[in-house]
This record gives C-alpha cells, sequence and structure tokens, in this order.
C-alpha cells in the first residue's frame, strides 16, 4: 500500500525575511519581527492542503535573537496544533550552533519539541522530551519507516509503544492514516532538502 | 543653578553614587560639571545622559554640561559617539569635533534606543567590527559575536518592551590591566522609563502584598524570569543574557530604582543586592565580559 505523504512546504526564513515587511533587516531580532516572519509562514500554509509538512530552512539566518525564535519557531508550531483544520508537521533545516540554543530554549520553556538538521544530514530532536520518547523517535529516525508488524517486535515494552504514540501525537513522526505505518519527518522532506 | 560634579572616574563602581545625587535634584536649572573627569567607561557616558535627561524633566530646562578638560577623555567621548546623543540632552557651550581613524576598541558607540528599528541598527552595527575585538582582545571563538549581538539584542528590547521610555546602549573594550590583568568587554544600556517594579507591578505585585518593591521586583524578573506579560514564552530575555554572561565569567548588574541586583563572578567583588539607594527612574544595566584567561 502506498502511503499519501502530506504536502510539502519550503520555506526559506532567510528569503522570507527579505521579502516581508521587515525588508530592510537582515537579522532575525526583536518580536515584532518575529511576529511578521511567522505570519507569512501562515500564510504560505494557508494554500497547502489539509495535511503538510513543511521544511523551515534558517541557513541563511545568521542572527536569531530568543525573542524572535519564540515567534518564528515556539509560536508557530504551537499555533499550528492549536489549528483543528490543518494537520502541520515541521522539520528545521540549517540550526546551526549560534542558534541550536535559542530555539532549545524557546522550545523548552513552551514545553515543545522539533526534529532539526543540526548538521549535513544530521537530525536531532530539538526542545522537550523524555528519554523514551528520545528512543522511539531515534527507532524511527534510524529506520526511516516502521511498519505496524514491525512495532511489537522493535518496541516490545507498553511504555516504549506509548512513547511512539506520543511522539506521533506530538507531530515528530508521521503516522500514515491508511497504512498505519510511522515515517521519520527528515525521510519525508528529503525531496525538498 | 544646582551644579553636579561629575567624579573624576565614572564607571559602573561609581556610578550608583552619581545617579543617587541626580535623584535628590531639587527645581531650578543644573550643571554637569565634568570638567575634572579623568575616566568614563560606557556605564558612566550613559549615566551621564540619563542624568541629563532626568534633570530636564524635573527642572523643566535643559541642563548644562561642562565638558572634560582631559584631551584623552574628550577623545573617548567623541569616539563613542558621546556629544551627538548629548546635544540633545544638554546644553553644551562647545562640541568637540568627532576624531576619526586609527584601531578602535568601540563595539558599539552610543545609539538611542527607542523602537524596534532601533534594536536592529544595534544588532547591525556590532555585527561589522565587533567579531574582531571579541576574538583578538577576548580571546573569544569568532562565533561568539552572534551570542554577543543577542545579548544586544535581548537587552536592548527590554527599553522597547517594558521601558515605555527611549533610553541608550554603548559597548567598548578595555584593558583592565591591574584590576584584572585581562581586556573586557563593558556593555551599559539604561534608560529613564518605568522600571522594573512599575512593569510587573499589574501582574505579579499582589502576590507580593506590602513586600512590592524595587528590590522583590528585580528579583521576580532577574532571578525567576517573571515578566508582565502571560503568554509563556515570555521573560525569557534576561534569563537567557544572564546564562550567557555567565558562560564568559562575565559580570551582569541591574539598578532599577532604590535596588541593584546582580550576578557576580568571583574575579568582581560588588555586593549581589543592594538596596536603599536613592530612587532613580528607569532600568540600568551593567555587563562586564572578561577576556578567557591566558589572552
Amino acid at each position: 500500500m502506498t502511503d499519501v505523504p502530506p504536502d510539502l512546504v519550503a520555506i526559506d526564513v532567510g528569503r522570507l525575511l527579505q521579502r516581508t515587511v521587515t525588508s530592510l533587516y537582515a537579522h532575525l531580532v526583536t518580536r515584532p519581527t518575529g511576529r511578521a516572519v511567522r505570519m507569512a509562514i501562515e500564510a504560505q500554509l494557508q494554500v497547502a492542503g489539509s495535511r503538510s509538512l513543511s521544511l523551515i530552512d534558517l541557513t541563511e539566518v545568521e542572527i536569531l535573537d530568543f525573542s524572535c525564535a519564540d515567534e518564528v519557531v515556539a509560536k508557530l508550531f504551537e499555533d499550528a496544533r492549536a489549528n483543528p483544520a490543518h494537520e502541520a508537521f515541521f522539520v528545521l533545516r540549517g540550526v546551526r550552533e549560534p542558534h541550536r540554543d535559542q530555539i532549545q530554549v524557546v522550545l523548552e520553556r513552551r514545553g515543545l519539541a522539533a526534529v532539526a538538521e543540526t548538521s549535513s544530514a544530521t537530525f536531532e530532536l530539538l526542545g522537550a522530551s523524555d528519554e523514551a520518547e528520545r528512543r522511539a523517535w531515534g527507532l524511527v529516525e534510524e529506520r526511516g519507516l516502521v511498519s505496524d508488524g514491525e512495532l511489537s517486535a522493535l518496541l516490545p515494552g507498553g511504555e516504549e509503544r506509548a512513547a511512539l504514540e506520543r511522539i506521533v501525537e506530538r507531530r515528530l513522526a508521521f503516522r500514515s492514516p491508511t497504512s498505519g505505518r510511522v515515517h521519520a519527518l527528515s525521510r519525508l522532506v528529503e525531496r525538498l532538502m | 543653578m544646582n551644579v553636579i560634579p561629575v567624579p573624576g572616574s565614572l564607571d559602573h563602581q561609581t556610578v550608583d553614587a552619581f545617579l543617587d545625587e541626580v535623584a535628590l535634584l531639587g527645581g531650578g536649572r543644573s550643571l554637569f560639571d565634568a570638567r575634572h573627569l579623568r575616566w568614563v567607561d560606557p556605564n558612566g557616558m550613559v549615566a551621564l545622559l540619563v542624568a541629563g535627561t532626568v534633570a530636564a524633566r524635573r527642572q523643566g530646562v535643559v541642563p548644562r554640561l561642562e565638558v572634560p578638560e582631559s584631551t584623552d577623555v574628550l577623545g573617548y567621548l567623541s569616539r563613542m559617539a558621546f556629544f551627538e546623543a548629548a546635544r540633545d540632552v544638554f546644553e553644551l557651550e562647545t562640541v568637540p569635533r568627532r576624531r576619526g581613524g586609527g584601531p578602535s576598541d568601540v563595539l558599539l558607540e552610543i545609539t538611542s534606543v527607542a523602537a524596534n528599528a532601533d534594536v536592529h541598527e544595534v544588532v547591525e552595527r556590532v555585527q561589522r567590527g565587533a567579531g574582531a575585538i571579541l576574538s583578538s582582545k577576548l580571546g573569544y571563538p569568532v562565533t561568539s559575536v552572534v551570542q554577543f549581538s543577542v545579548i544586544l539584542s535581548e537587552v536592548c528590547q527590554n527599553i522597547v518592551e517594558h521601558a515605555g521610555a527611549a533610553g541608550w546602549v554603548a559597548a567598548q573594550a578595555y584593558n583592565w590591566a591591574r584590576r584584572l590583568g585581562r581586556y573586557v568587554v563593558v556593555i551599559s544600556v539604561m534608560d529613564v522609563g518605568q522600571g522594573f517594579r512599575s512593569s510587573l507591578g499589574d501582574e505579579h505585585s499582589a502576590r507580593y502584598a506590602d513586600r512590592w518593591g524595587d528590590t522583590t521586583a528585580l528579583e521576580a524578573a532577574f532571578l525567576h524570569g517573571l515578566t508582565r506579560f502571560a503568554d509563556s514564552g515570555r521573560g525569557q530575555g534576561i534569563q537567557q543574557i544572564r546564562r550567557q554572561v555567565q558562560r564568559w565569567n562575565g559580570a551582569i548588574a541591574i539598578r532599577s530604582g532604590t535596588a541593584r541586583i546582580g550576578q557576580v563572578p568571583e574575579w568582581d567583588d560588588t555586593p549581589p543586592l543592594v538596596d536603599g539607594l536613592q530612587p532613580f527612574p528607569g532600568a540600568q544595566i551593567s555587563i562586564i565580559l572578561p577576556a578567557r584567561s591566558g589572552t
């Protein structure tokens, strides 16, 4: 059975920063700037289908402060989760060392987590997660795809299965509604990278 | 005319006493006599501007400033663009000409902060030249300019978001040969707005009842990350600045109203909490970042 993936959306935050009302500014600093960029991202998501997977590319962003990271990343994720009409998944790209701390802090503060490419083709879970969730996410990430049949062998314990359910619920992995297979988000966005 | 003698050395150590004196000013025009100023750091320069602003506000007349006699001090002040800012605050008999050229340890000239656009301007300016100074004088990695910019951005946003009045920011590197045996970067950010007690009062004062005051407000923001916003994502700016300053073994102190709170590294003997200062408007923030050992 072929799974229908979410609609893929590529969002280049550096370019978006230049195109939005903040065109005079080169850096992602201050809340109003972050708010403007977040609204521009949300506008792009509105034209996607009812289920989307966005690659939020921060590669061209030089400076990202905590206030802006809270608006562009944490509030974007939080607002998206609160929207019943649209199931939005996200992967962050280009989260290099100078941005990592800001993103980690703002996600933790709101109890959120995100899949992030932290160096070339290396994905990590940033933000708030427990040990069992990280193990379950790591397993899906390593295999790329886990079928329903494989789950009982790979995750025999009830706690591990519950952790997998949580990472799906938290949109850190994608479960196909048709096959029940669980996909690593990093594999689904490969086409955009 | 009230004559306020500016001390011979006006820096992070002497600035409280100077602002205390300004807080006690009565009516009548003020003259700030800086003729004998021999040493001034960014805290001293920005403190002069906030002092003049407070005097003007209280007395309804622009104060005068007698500029320093020392050509070295005039040179520092010129390089830091002090006189450009001072023209809007003081009546100046003569404005020394800006000196250009030569290597400089200025990371950020005195910059007025009133709106978010000013925060972008600060970050832009720091990006242009701070990296070289941070790595050559302080021995910080090249990428530290990002964290440095983030500190400045967050601390300046504190003015825009909470103060309700304009302020200034400045940063410069110095060789603290006698005091610490190495270079430091001194950052000063001051405003003449409502201060922490007023900013947080509506949201948090009831919980503290009659204990609410400048000290408890500073503790609430500085130690516990409280903010006037209900949003859980807010209030992290000062917390994250503290964390980064600690990573660099630096010192940070905030005065607001009658109290000052700080995070004090082992090389500094400043008390972490001081109260009983004279009530001074706004918030005055000092950050000192030392060179890495062996630099």
